[in-house]
C-alpha cells in the first residue's frame, strides 16, 4: 500500500515536473566555425538555422523505457550490424540498469543506429554536427566563448584530457551554457548525426584532400584555428568511430528542426 | 572509405628514398614460422635476436591513460602504450614481417593509434592503427631498414599525444646480429608541460600555451623525474661494455645527449645502425629520433646521463645515473691525491687541515627543537604543512596525529625507509607515497623531537641512539 502510495506521488512529481521545464530549448539562427577552411568566403563561418535541442543528454532511464517499448533494441535482439558486442554493456540485463548505470547518468555504449532509433521515436533526430558544435561554443556567459575565451577552452581540454571511470555521475550536475543547455561539455563524448563527414565527400579526390587536412601533422594547414585543440580532439574522435561502434563514454542527446 | 588521411609530420622517417638492394632483397625475405614480440617497460630490453632468418611477428600493444607519478608528489594524466612512459621497447629483426595489434583500453577518452617510423607505408600506420575507445585494430609491415626508431601516436591534436607520452622505441636489429655488449637499456628523454610551475604539487594539467611557446617545467628520461637514479640507476660492473639505447619522444626539443665522466667509445648517431661514429662525447638526438650509444665501464663510480643543455639537467628533470661498482683501476683514474692551499703569491704552500668542520649537535632539549625545526621546514614542511596540518587526502596531518602518536619506533622508521600504501590517520585513509629521508641520526632525532613536542603531540623524545637502534635492525 505504502508503495502504491509512493509511486503515485511520484508519478505526480513526474508530470509537474515535466510541464514546468521542458527539456529542449529553441537555439536562435546563427553562425558556427567549422574547424576546417570549408567555406567559400572569408566568413569561415557556417549559417545554422534554428532548431530545437534536448537539455539533457539521453539517460539510462530514458533508453530503458525505449528498449522496452522497443524490444528489437534490446540487447539481446540487436543485430551485431546495428550495434556491436558491448552495446549497453554496463546494464545488468536487458533491462535492468546494474551498479555502473545509475539512472539518471547518461546512456553509454550505445551505436549510431540505437541513437538514432531513439530520437526518431521521439519524433527528434540526432543533432548535426554543425548544430551541436554551434550550441556546445557556448558558455554559461558567452555564444561564442570557445572562439574567444581561452579559460573555456582551456576548462574543456582538462577534461578531455582524464580518462573515464564508471559510474559516470547525473546529468545537469553542472552550470548550464547560455542557451540552458547541460552536459555538451565535461560529461561524455555525444554522437552526430553525420558524425563521418570528415571523411567522405562521395568525391575520391576530394576526400583524398579532406583525409589528408584532418589528421597529424599536416592537420594544422587547413584548420581554421590550430589553437583549438578541443574541436580537433571531439573531430578526431568522430572519426575514429562506426555506426555500430559502442564507446564507454559516448553517449547522445536528441534535436529538432523546426516545421 | 578510410584512406590516405594521414600526411606524415616533416620530421618522419619512413618512406626513406633509400631504394638499394637491401630493401629488395629484405622484401623477399622468406618469413618461417611465428612467434610474438617480447615487449619490456624502460630501462629494461628484450632479449637479443639470435634467429638467423626472418618471421612473423605479432605485436599486442595496448593504449590507455593513467594517472601517474611524474616527480615526487606531482602527478600527471599520462597517455601511455602500454601502461608506463616510454612505451613498450619492440625489438625486430630486418626483414620480419611485423603484424600489429594496437588495443585502445575502454576507459580512454580517446582514440588514438601509432606512427612507426620503422614503417614504410602512408601514416607509419596511423591511418591503419587509428581505433577508438575499445576497439583494436590491425595492420602489418615489413621492417626494410635496420636502426632504431621512434614510434608515437599521431592522433590529432598529434603534438598533446606525444606531450602526454605517447612515444616509444623500435629496435630493428641487422640480419646479421648486434656485437653482443655485456649490457643494454632502454632510454627514453621527453619534456612535459604542465599548468603549474616545476615541482608545484598534486595532480597537474597539460598546458598548451607552455607547449605552443616550447618551454616545458619537466625534461625527463624515462617518463618521470628520478625515474633512473637512486635505487633505480642502471646497475653495471667495471669492465662491461653498456649499449644504451636513446630515444628523443620530443615533442620540442633536441637532446644534447652526454653521460658525465664517459667518453662514447661508439655512437650510430640517429639510430642508422650502419653509421658508427667513434670517441663521442655529447650526441644529438633529434625530437622523434634516436641514437645508439656504446661504451667500456672502465672504473667505478655513478655516471650521470644529463641532456647538455644544462639548465634542463638542473632545474627540470634531466639527470639519470649509472652506478658502477666493482674494482678501481687507478690507472685510469686515481680519484682525488690532495687538495692543498693555493697561495697564487707564492708563499709557503700548507696543507687544509684534514678533518671536515665538526658537525653542531644538540646539547640540550631547547637547542633539539630548535635544530629540529629547521630540519622539518627543510625537509618536511612542503609536504605536512608548517603547522602540521597536512594536505586534504594527499599528505597525513603531524597535528595531534594518533598515527604518529601511537609508535615512535615506526615514526623513526617512516623517515628512514619512506612509507607506501594505504594508511589510516586520525580516521581518514590516505594513500599516497613518502620517499625516504637522507638524514643523519641526530638530524631524524631532532625533527622528531620538534614534531613530537608541538601541535598537540605526545610530547615525546627521540635521542639519535632510539634512531640508531631502528637503523640497525
Amino acid at each position: 500500500m505504502r508503495n502504491l502510495l509512493i509511486v503515485f506521488l511520484l508519478m505526480i512529481w513526474g508530470v509537474c515536473f515535466a510541464t514546468s521545464t521542458p527539456l529542449s530549448v529553441m537555439l536562435p539562427p546563427g553562425q558556427y566555425r567549422p574547424l576546417l577552411k570549408v567555406t567559400e568566403d572569408s566568413s569561415k563561418r557556417i549559417k545554422v538555422e534554428s532548431f530545437k535541442m534536448d537539455k539533457y543528454p539521453v539517460t539510462n532511464k530514458d533508453f530503458v523505457s525505449f528498449v522496452k517499448n522497443n524490444p528489437k533494441w534490446k540487447k539481446s535482439n540487436v543485430p551485431s550490424l546495428f550495434a556491436g558486442s558491448e552495446y549497453l554493456k554496463l546494464w545488468k540485463d536487458d533491462v535492468t540498469l546494474g551498479k555502473k548505470a545509475p539512472e539518471d547518468a547518461p546512456v553509454v555504449f550505445i551505436s549510431w543506429f540505437a541513437a538514432k532509433a531513439y530520437c526518431e521515436s521521439k519524433g527528434k533526430t540526432l543533432p548535426t554536427e554543425a548544430q551541436w558544435e554551434y550550441a556546445a561554443a557556448a558558455s554559461p556567459t558567452k555564444k561564442f566563448a570557445a572562439y574567444e575565451d581561452a579559460s573555456f577552452q582551456k576548462k574543456i581540454l582538462e577534461w578531455y584530457g582524464n580518462p573515464t571511470s564508471h559510474p559516470l555521475g547525473a546529468v545537469g550536475k553542472n552550470d548550464a551554457n547560455i542557451y540552458g543547455i547541460y552536459d555538451l561539455h565535461e560529461r561524455v563524448w555525444e554522437w552526430v548525426l553525420d558524425f563521418n563527414n570528415g571523411l567522405v565527400t562521395g568525391e575520391s579526390r576530394g576526400d583524398r584532400t579532406l583525409d589528408q587536412k584532418m589528421f597529424c601533422g599536416s592537420g594544422a594547414s587547413g584548420s581554421v584555428d590550430p589553437g583549438d585543440y578541443a574541436t580537433f580532439m571531439r573531430y578526431a574522435f568522430r572519426s575514429s568511430l562506426k555506426a555500430n561502434y559502442t564507446v564507454s563514454n559516448l553517449g547522445f542527446r536528441c534535436a529538432k528542426e523546426l516545421e | 572509405m578510410k584512406k590516405l588521411f594521414c600526411l606524415m609530420l616533416g620530421l618522419s622517417m619512413v618512406g626513406c628514398t633509400q631504394s638499394n638492394q637491401n630493401n629488395q632483397s629484405q622484401k623477399e625475405a622468406v618469413i618461417k614460422g611465428e612467434e610474438v614480440a617480447i615487449l619490456t617497460d624502460a630501462p629494461q630490453v628484450p632479449p637479443a635476436i639470435t634467429r638467423k632468418h626472418a618471421t612473423k611477428v605479432i605485436v599486442n600493444l595496448e593504449t590507455s591513460e593513467l594517472k601517474m607519478s611524474l616527480a615526487d608528489g606531482v602527478e600527471y594524466t599520462f597517455w601511455t602504450f602500454g601502461g608506463k612512459v616510454p612505451g613498450k621497447f619492440i625489438r625486430v629483426r630486418e626483414g620480419d614481417l611485423v603484424e600489429f595489434h594496437l588495443h585502445n583500453h575502454p576507459d580512454s577518452k580517446m582514440p588514438h593509434n601509432i606512427d612507426l617510423h620503422a614503417v614504410t607505408g602512408p601514416g607509419g600506420g596511423a591511418v591503419s592503427s587509428f581505433t577508438a575507445p575499445g576497439h583494436s585494430s590491425t595492420f602489418s609491415f615489413r621492417a626494410l631498414n635496420p636502426g632504431l626508431y621512434v614510434y608515437h601516436c599521431a592522433t590529432a591534436p598529434v603534438g598533446m599525444h606525444i606531450a602526454n607520452g605517447m612515444y616509444g622505441l623500435i629496435l630493428v636489429e641487422p640480419k646479421e646480429g648486434l656485437p653482443k655488449v655485456d649490457r643494454e637499456y632502454y632510454v627514453m628523454q621527453s619534456e612535459f608541460y604542465t599548468k603549474g610551475a616545476f615541482g608545484d604539487q598534486g595532480h597537474q594539467p597539460f598546458s598548451m600555451e607552455k607547449a605552443l611557446e616550447e618551454n616545458p617545467d619537466y625534461v625527463v628520461f624515462n617518463g618521470a623525474v628520478d625515474a633512473i637514479s637512486g635505487e633505480k640507476s642502471l646497475p653495471a660492473q667495471t669492465g662491461e661494455t653498456i649499449r644504451l639505447y636513446v630515444g628523443n619522444g620530443g615533442p620540442n626539443l633536441i637532446s644534447s645527449f652526454h653521460v658525465i665522466g664517459e667518453i662514447f667509445d661508439k655512437v650510430h648517431p640517429e639510430g642508422s645502425l650502419s653509421t658508427t661514429n667513434k670517441d663521442v662525447q655529447t650526441t644529438l638526438v633529434p625530437a622523434g629520433g634516436s641514437a645508439v650509444v656504446e661504451f667500456e665501464v672502465d672504473t667505478s663510480g655513478t655516471y650521470i646521463l644529463v641532456d647538455h643543455s644544462i639548465f634542463r639537467a638542473f632545474n627540470k628533470g634531466a639527470l639519470g645515473m649509472i652506478e658502477v661498482t666493482g674494482k678501481d683501476d687507478k690507472n685510469v683514474f686515481s680519484g682525488k691525491l690532495e687538495d692543498k692551499v693555493y697561495h697564487p703569491e707564492g708563499s709557503t704552500i700548507q696543507n687544509i687541515d684534514e678533518d671536515p668542520a665538526p658537525k653542531v649537535v644538540a646539547q640540550n632539549r631547547a637547542e633539539r627543537l630548535e635544530f629540529g625545526k629547521r630540519i622539518y621546514d627543510q625537509n618536511c614542511k612542503a609536504c605536512h604543512q608548517a603547522e602540521g596540518k597536512g594536505l586534504a587526502t594527499a599528505f597525513p596531518p603531524l597535528a595531534s596525529s594518533d598515527y604518529l602518536n601511537a609508535d615512535k619506533q615506526r615514526a623513526i622508521k617512516v623517515i628512514l625507509e619512506g612509507l607506501e600504501g594505504p594508511i589510516t590517520v586520525n580516521g581518514k585513509v590516505f594513500d599516497s607515497v613518502m620517499p625516504a629521508q637522507r638524514l643523519t641520526d641526530e638530524d631524524i632525532a631532532n625533527v622528531l623531537t620538534y614534531v613530537y613536542n608541538n601541535w598537540g603531540n605526545s610530547g615525546q623524545n627521540v635521542s639519535p641512539e632510539d634512531v640508531k637502534a631502528v637503523r640497525e635492525k
